[in-house]
């Protein structure tokens, strides 16, 4: 399909649930978007939203943000497209998000006709896969172990935007995505319109955290991107806000290992040769980018659910221990795993683990410092880790007259240290880990992909 | 010697997905990203030294129309691991403040 004129896509926001503001969704509508489009989530604040298929996001929050959207989308028929649903796009994290839209479609009594896309992946086709060699992994790791794949509580696959086109062709109104890549959910709907894949995927990398393009990141949530034959424009949708070709270009740099070539799944867009002009007073217009279509390959990101943690807390101003920060750690630390092998027996403590952090000192980098001045006071945090929840608390409450009072000078009565709380242990819960990087190769983009359509009664039927 | 936080307007470090931590440096103007971008300090051998990361696996890609250079490498061990201490990777990059350059 030839594109016709341009495209206009409304990013409402950075993520959904995140803020998105009422007078920019009427700024953007008012300029004439045709669809608007964000995604949920990310890896960036750990695999713990995967594990669990938890939202990072506050139920409430998503709500709101979804109502305003459905609200643009009852009244001027522009599709809502929303990907790696929940913060991780798990099917938990889909599912989560769809009860929120069957809710609010409810309220507001209308009648959208609703995709699903799940890519969550089976456990067992993932190892087919792998046995057939078609998974590759990624510095730094190495070849993909069934092991690996067993330890991972859910495995995502990163959809590109042949999902997207795919439920947009079928009629949808509102697509919510599992896990994608951010640019791909931006990117779909101008694909779909015919527009260049180069100026598509560009438009999307640099919309994808929403406002953070800008001059002023603060100032506002959303940005709108306008792709036409021969590049794309982005302008700020707050009218107190501007986008300049620094602010555009530098969003290249950002948690991307490399800012020139983006790999996503069919492709790789390259922006060595982009060029950044600013457009009236608050537009930026980028042309230059390139598509390399390369074999088709989705990456994988699973998350692990390890052992348990027990944290306790003390602040220390004892200027005796701040004089050796270093040998107090030490002393301490030994200290408190004799005193953990003393309390529980062997076999029942199985391997464990205790860690302190001594913020104020070294807690960030955990390296050993030298010549500097002690601190006035300092932070420290006890981890206590074991198979168990009980395991772990069992070792912070062996641990915890020793933490309390440890002594830098013996044979003086002992001092008491700030304990933060009481009861003075806290159980955090699991470690969780991210475990896969690699992709799969795959013949169809929608293969690995499951599409569900609901209609407005909350009946489910598999497509 | 001048540091490179005097060279710079702005450092940060952030993860690029769980695996894998990059730094932008932001040099004050051309003239001090031309002087710096290929120097020898900011060597793959001083990040084996600060971070323990293979040296081979340093990406360092310069960025001339923002006269930044960015510098990625893979993270010590993978995001939210039991010994986790900075989630984001975003307090990596204090430890190259102070690392000090040619005249």
């Amino acid at each position: 399909m030839a594109l016709q004129g341009n495209v206009k896509v409304l990013v409402p926001c950075g993520s959904l649930g995140s803020g998105v503001r009422e007078s920019e969704i009427e700024y953007g509508l008012a300029k004439g978007a045709h669809v608007i489009a964000t995604d949920a989530g990310s890896t960036d604040s750990g695999a713990a939203y995967l594990a669990l298929g938890k939202s990072k996001n506050n139920r409430g929050a998503v709500k709101r943000d979804l109502g305003i959207l459905l609200r643009a989308h009852a009244r001027t028929g522009i599709p809502i497209i929303v990907g790696t649903a929940g913060q991780a796009g798990g099917d938990l994290n889909v599912d989560w998000t769809r009860d929120i839209l069957l809710e609010l479609v409810q309220e507001l009594g209308i009648s959208p006709k609703i995709a699903l896309l799940y890519s969550e992946q089976e456990k067992g086709s993932l190892k087919a896969f792998n046995r057939q060699g078609r998974v590759r992994p990624l510095p730094p790791l190495g070849a993909l172990e069934d092991s690996t794949i067993d330890a991972c509580e859910h495995i995502v696959a990163l959809m590109g935007v042949e999902p997207f086109v795919a439920a947009l062709e079928a009629g949808a109104d509102v697509v919510i995505g599992g896990r994608a890549t951010d640019t791909a959910v931006l990117a779909s709907y101008p694909i779909w319109k015919g527009a260049p894949w180069a100026a598509s995927w560009h438009a999307g990398k640099i919309a994808e955290c929403g406002a953070q393009c800008c001059l002023n990141p603060g100032d506002g949530a959303g940005v709108l991107l306008t792709i036409d034959e021969a590049g794309f424009e982005v302008e700020p949708l707050s009218a107190t806000n501007r986008c300049t070709p620094h602010s555009v270009s530098k969003h290249m740099l950002y948690e991307n290992s490399d800012p020139h070539h983006l790999h996503e799944p069919g492709g790789i867009l390259d922006v060595t040769g982009a060029a950044y002009a600013p457009l009236g007073e608050r537009s930026v217009r980028v042309e230059g980018a390139q598509w390399i279509v390369q074999p088709y390959t989705m990456k994988l990101e699973g998350a692990a659910a390890g052992d348990y943690q027990t944290l306790m807390l003390i602040g220390i101003q004892d200027p005796e221990v701040l004089d050796n920060v270093n040998a107090f750690h030490d002393r301490l630390l030994d200290a408190l795993y004799e005193r953990t092998r003393k309390s529980i027996p062997a076999e029942e403590l199985g391997e464990f683990h205790i860690s302190l952090r001594m913020y104020g000192w070294n807690a960030v980098t955990g390296d050993v410092p030298v010549n500097v001045p002690p601190p006035r006071e300092i932070g420290v945090l006890l981890v206590a880790t074991a198979r168990t929840q009980e395991l772990a608390n069992a070792i912070a409450h062996a641990c915890n007259p020793y933490f309390f009072h440890y002594p830098v000078v013996m044979n003086k009565e002992l001092p008491s240290y700030g304990f933060a709380f009481s009861p003075a242990d806290v159980p955090r819960g699991q470690v969780f880990e991210f475990k896969l990087n690699h992709v799969v190769a795959v013949d169809d983009p929608l293969s690995m992909v499951r599409m569900v359509w609901l209609d407005t009664h909350g009946s489910v039927t598999a497509a | 010697m001048p540091k490179l936080r005097e060279v710079c307007h702005h450092i940060r470090s952030k993860v690029a997905g769980p695996f894998w931590v990059t730094v932008d440096l932001f040099f004050d103007g051309e003239e001090k990203y031309r002087k710096y971008r290929d120097c020898e300090e900011l060597s793959p051998a001083l990040f084996h030294r600060l971070y323990g990361v293979d040296p081979s696996l340093v990406k360092r890609i310069p960025v001339d129309s923002l006269h930044v250079l960015k510098i990625s490498f893979p993270r010590a061990s993978p995001q939210g691991g039991m010994v986790e201490r900075d989630m984001h990777s975003g307090q990596q990059y204090v430890r190259l403040l102070d690392i000090e350059l040619k005249a």
